[in-house]
């Protein structure tokens, strides 16, 4: 019985039992909601440790398990934090799901950015676009924890429209700190918005910073990754400084199931966080 | 290593004595093509001769399709709704008696993708292999090219080597031990017999064409290059792209995930799935990274032949020919192998 | 003595060399030679020299339909999902086509698969392709290391044994029953045409089948698809099979289980087989594809049957009559849909038929 018990708790399949501790509808088309989630039990929560970056599977049993982004940092203590684009069988039951509702996590998976390494004592320009911010999010909310550890740190930031862009009255409390450079933008000119307007490779070809003692962490649609790279190499910055994150179909999530290699690397295993020097020896299968 | 001798009704009571506490398998006559497969069986007699592979590789019982990983009562407010409750089997312990040593092979070649996989661990653990080493050589065997041999131990528990009058077997695990033990009435093989056996596997081994160091060389090659090679678009020209290949592969081992449920019985399985498949690799939005079919003829002989190699160390194939012998429209892995090393 | 099918490989070689070299066709779609005995390889030629490569003989049993359009669209000039279509004609492709695929492209023609302008079809009569699955059953075990082929035998040989087989013993069930070995449309006729063969009775398979009580029916098609794995060998031989989500890959919904439960399996066979109905000219690709034996082909024979005893129509004899089932007539027989029981006419009943191809 004690080694049925053990394997129990080694099975990589077995998500740990959660529960809906809150829902935000985030985006103006109700398509993108966060969703805080509480494991159940209490050496879970114990054991629970990632990086940010990382992704896990979300479970609903009779529906599947979809791979997501984890927004929140692992310097928030009040749960997990997920951003869900409805868009399937699993997030899409999901979004109907209410607070109070159990859900399954399977994680933390991947390798998640490294945050306590390389990116240690750098200056950091955070690149996000539309729903891609999640675990970017988890990333500059970690390094405003532990700011001491990083140099310049400049968010650029955009949406379509203001009502699609995520985490709203967090991106205002981040305006407001000195130690944070936000750069907001909206894809067009909108009644009621002051703030940027135009692409985000355009605002980062104004706004992007120095590329000395810098990284780029950069995560978006792969057409938004395509424009934000030539402003980028510009201004010298290098392959070897841009970090991203591939989003390949993922099914077990420990490089085993074969869906999502590109080329060599799993990303499920091996990401899904690589330099873009990385993923240019890497076959275009992403 | 233990070996013995044993005569052909000692096998005939040894797998009498192992159905006690196993289920044993083996390759039967099935259907009328003179292929063979795998069944359960109770004595010797039951078990075909015929040279060369069954028709399925034995990574069903490893990968059974499909398995189960968890059960669940779904949605009805009960207490218990919804919690996935594991299934490891546990069922009995199981022998597989005339494995053939390249399917042995596959079980540990795959055991390296899947070492962190307890349903996959269980089923080792509860799968005895008896191989039988192979006397004759199909058109399409082709183990010496790919880290094989016609007398390979690789994965066995025991090695069964047919001698004119009667087996050998190398009992090669503690567990091969035991279950010569349990079988009873095995003599130990005298040193005359030792020889014989040796001389036999070279003479086996002499007779297959060889293409030795295949793995270092794929290994020491540039990723790139293979995978920009130019005749994988004539290659993929003939695929009809169905998963024959992979299904058949012993060595092929992905899978999908997904939920069933009857009723109120629900099942989160596993089942076999196929790089060749278009939907493999489709996302959600419709973006598909290997939506061509080049693109996916190119993945399954780039991930036995070079992804796999650079991970793990060997070549994810054991030669054993059932790609080349089911494919519809000959696809031959020993030509794109050939090409890949540059050799004729 | 030169047999039939070498007269017919030399043949197509100066055809097809002649047809690309003149820039007539850009592709040339045939078969070359497999690795194995009994095997050919469906081959794309794009240059007299891989034309010199084609091979024609009893092996030849992937229907050529099923890459038609897919060849076709890889000679067209490249272009993205918003450019214009390219000015002038489109390059032509070359293809070889006896009874059963020539049948299929007219299917094809019907279907808006492939335009009949753009094809050259190179047709041949056939004599039936040889079941490679009956010859190894007839080896027992034994392995085939070289298959001579003679016009009226096949010549065996393994290790320390020879065998010389009847070849019309082994050849496929499907081009067995075959009346139609003659293609149906054509530009340039390899060797003779061979007429309508009278054949006793093309549907004495399914007759038996038939003539079982419904439970020992549905044991037989159980027990039929028990080994299959659903690696879809089948659907992708199929020239019919070409919906860009198959009903078996759909999420959503999702219509049938992706394992092999007995259940799914048989949904699987069952749609397939009701969506080749009055499509399906029998060619035997799904059959001669399957790594497992089954004989799929009489789930859609049996279709076949009742297509032409209901509607009195034929695949793609003709490309100016609608498919049966894309048509509609009101006289049409349709006791089947008001009574939801099986109808009288697939018993072999003449007085049910109703005679007449349907026109729209």
């Amino acid at each position: 019985m004690a080694e049925s018990k053990k394997e129990q708790i080694n099975n990589p399949y077995m998500p740990f039992p959660a529960r809906i501790e809150d829902i935000i509808v985030e985006t103006e088309d109700g398509n993108l909601k966060t969703f805080r989630l509480m494991l159940e039990r209490p050496e879970d929560r114990e054991n629970w440790s990632h990086v940010p970056g990382q992704f896990a599977m979300l479970s609903l049993a009779g529906r599947g398990e979809i791979p997501i982004g984890i927004a929140s940092s692992p310097t928030e203590k009040d749960g997990l934090l997920f951003t869900v684009n409805k868009a399937g069988v699993v997030t899409g039951a999901l979004h109907s799901m209410e607070v109070g509702a159990s859900v399954g996590v399977r994680g933390p998976l991947g390798n998640g950015f490294p945050v306590d390494s390389e990116l240690k004592g750098k200056n950091i320009v955070i690149i996000a676009g539309g729903f891609a911010f999640t675990t970017l999010r988890a990333t500059l909310l970690y390094m405003l924890a532990n700011r001491r550890d990083y140099g310049r740190i400049t968010v650029i930031y955009g949406a379509r429209t203001p009502g699609m862009l995520l985490y709203r009255k967090e991106l205002e409390e981040w305006q407001k700190r000195d130690d944070v450079e936000m750069h907001v933008t909206i894809d067009r000119e909108t009644q009621g918005w002051t703030g940027l307007v135009g692409f985000v490779p355009t605002v980062a070809g104004q706004v992007a910073p120095s590329p000395e003692n810098a990284v780029a962490l950069i995560c978006g649609p792969p057409v938004m990754i395509k424009f934000t790279m030539p402003p980028l190499e510009k201004i010298g910055w290098t392959d070897e400084q841009v970090y991203l994150s591939l989003e390949n179909r993922m099914k077990c999530g420990i490089g085993i199931c074969g869906h999502c290699n590109c080329g060599p690397v799993y990303v499920c295993k091996d990401g899904p966080v690589f330099t873009r020097a990385e993923v240019m020896k890497l076959p275009v299968e992403f | 290593m233990k070996v013995y001798k044993i005569s052909r009704e000692g096998l005939d009571k040894w797998i009498k004595h192992w159905t006690e506490s196993y289920d044993v398998f083996g390759p039967v006559e099935k259907n009328e093509n003179g292929m063979t497969d795998w069944a359960e069986v109770k004595g010797l007699d039951e078990i075909s001769t015929a040279p060369g592979t069954t028709k399925q590789p034995i990574k069903t019982f490893y990968l059974p399709q499909p398995e189960t990983l968890f059960t669940f009562t779904s949605r009805g407010g009960e207490p218990d709704s919804d919690v996935l409750k594991e299934t490891l089997d546990e069922g009995r312990p199981r022998v597989l008696f005339g494995v053939r040593p390249c399917d042995a092979r596959s079980v540990t070649l795959n055991g390296l993708a899947y070492e962190e996989d307890p349903y996959y661990m269980a089923n080792v653990e509860r799968t005895l292999l008896v191989g039988v080493s192979c006397r004759e050589q199909c058109g399409t065997c082709f183990c010496r090219w790919v880290g094989g041999s016609p007398f390979g131990t690789e994965g066995l528990d025991i090695l069964l080597i047919e001698t004119e009058q009667n087996f050998v077997a190398e009992a090669l695990t503690d567990r091969g031990v035991s279950l010569v033990e349990a079988g009873g009435g095995a003599r130990e093989a005298s040193g005359e017999d030792l020889a014989m056996v040796e001389s036999m596997r070279q003479e086996a081994e002499q007779a297959m064409s060889a293409m030795p160091d295949t793995a270092e060389t794929l290994r020491s090659k540039d990723l790139m290059s293979m995978y920009n090679a130019d005749f994988w678009g004539g290659l993929s020209e003939s695929c009809i792209n169905c998963g024959a290949c992979t299904f058949l592969c012993p060595t092929c081992y992905c899978f999908d995930i997904q939920d069933e449920v009857v009723r109120k019985k629900g099942r989160r399985i596993r089942y076999w799935d196929s790089c060749m498949f278009p939907l493999f690799t489709q996302h959600a939005s419709g973006h598909n990274p290997r939506g061509q079919k080049v693109q996916r003829v190119r993945n399954r002989f780039m991930h036995k032949l070079k992804y796999f190699p650079d991970r793990f160390g060997p070549v994810s194939c054991v030669g054993c020919g059932r790609c080349i012998r089911e494919c519809p429209v000959n696809i031959d892995i020993r030509e794109v192998l050939r090409d890949l090393l540059g050799v004729e | 003595m030169e047999s039939s099918s070498s007269k017919i490989t030399d043949e197509i070689r100066a055809e097809a060399s002649r047809l690309l070299s003149s820039g007539e066709v850009a592709a040339f779609l045939g078969f070359v030679p497999g690795s194995l005995p009994m095997t050919v390889r469906p081959f794309v030629a794009r240059s007299s020299e891989d034309a010199a490569r084609l091979v024609w003989n009893s092996f030849c049993v992937m229907n050529l339909a099923n890459y038609l359009p897919e060849v076709l669209k890889s000679v067209e000039p490249p272009r993205g999902p918003g450019d214009p279509e390219p000015e002038g004609p489109l390059p032509r492709v070359g293809v070889l086509a006896t009874g059963c695929w020539s049948r299929n492209m007219v299917v094809q023609i019907q279907e808006n698969r492939i335009q009949r302008d753009r094809v050259v079809i190179l047709g041949i009569s056939s004599r039936g392709m040889v079941d490679r699955k009956k010859v190894l059953a007839r080896l027992g075990g034994r392995e085939a290391l070289k298959v001579e082929e003679q016009d009226h035998s096949l010549l065996v040989s393994g290790r320390a044994f020879n065998e010389e087989i009847p070849r019309w013993e082994v050849v496929r069930d499907n081009c067995r029953s075959c009346v139609h070995p003659d293609p149906v449309i054509w530009d340039i006729m390899i060797g003779e045409r061979a007429g309508d063969r009278q054949n006793a009775n093309r549907f004495a398979q399914v007759e038996e089948i038939e003539s079982l009580a419904p439970e020992e029916r549905w044991a037989w098609f159980q027990e039929e698809i028990s080994s299959c794995i659903r690696c879809y060998a089948c659907r992708n031989a199929c020239p019919l099979c070409y919906c860009p989500t198959c009903f078996v890959d759909d999420s959503r919904p999702q219509w049938v289980g992706k394992s092999i439960e007995p259940v799914d399996t048989a949904i699987f066979h069952i749609l397939r087989a009701y969506h080749c109905a009055g499509r399906c000219t029998d060619c035997g690709a799904c059959e001669s594809a399957c790594p497992m034996g089954i004989r799929m082909r009489l789930f859609t024979k049996k279709l076949e049957k009742d297509v032409l005893e209901m509607y009195g129509a034929e695949a793609g004899m003709d490309p100016e009559t609608p498919l049966p089932l894309s048509t509609f007539s009101p006289d049409d027989p349709q006791d089947f849909i008001v009574t939801g029981q099986e109808s009288p006419k697939s018993t072999g009943d003449e007085a049910g038929r109703s005679g007449e191809v349907s026109q729209s």
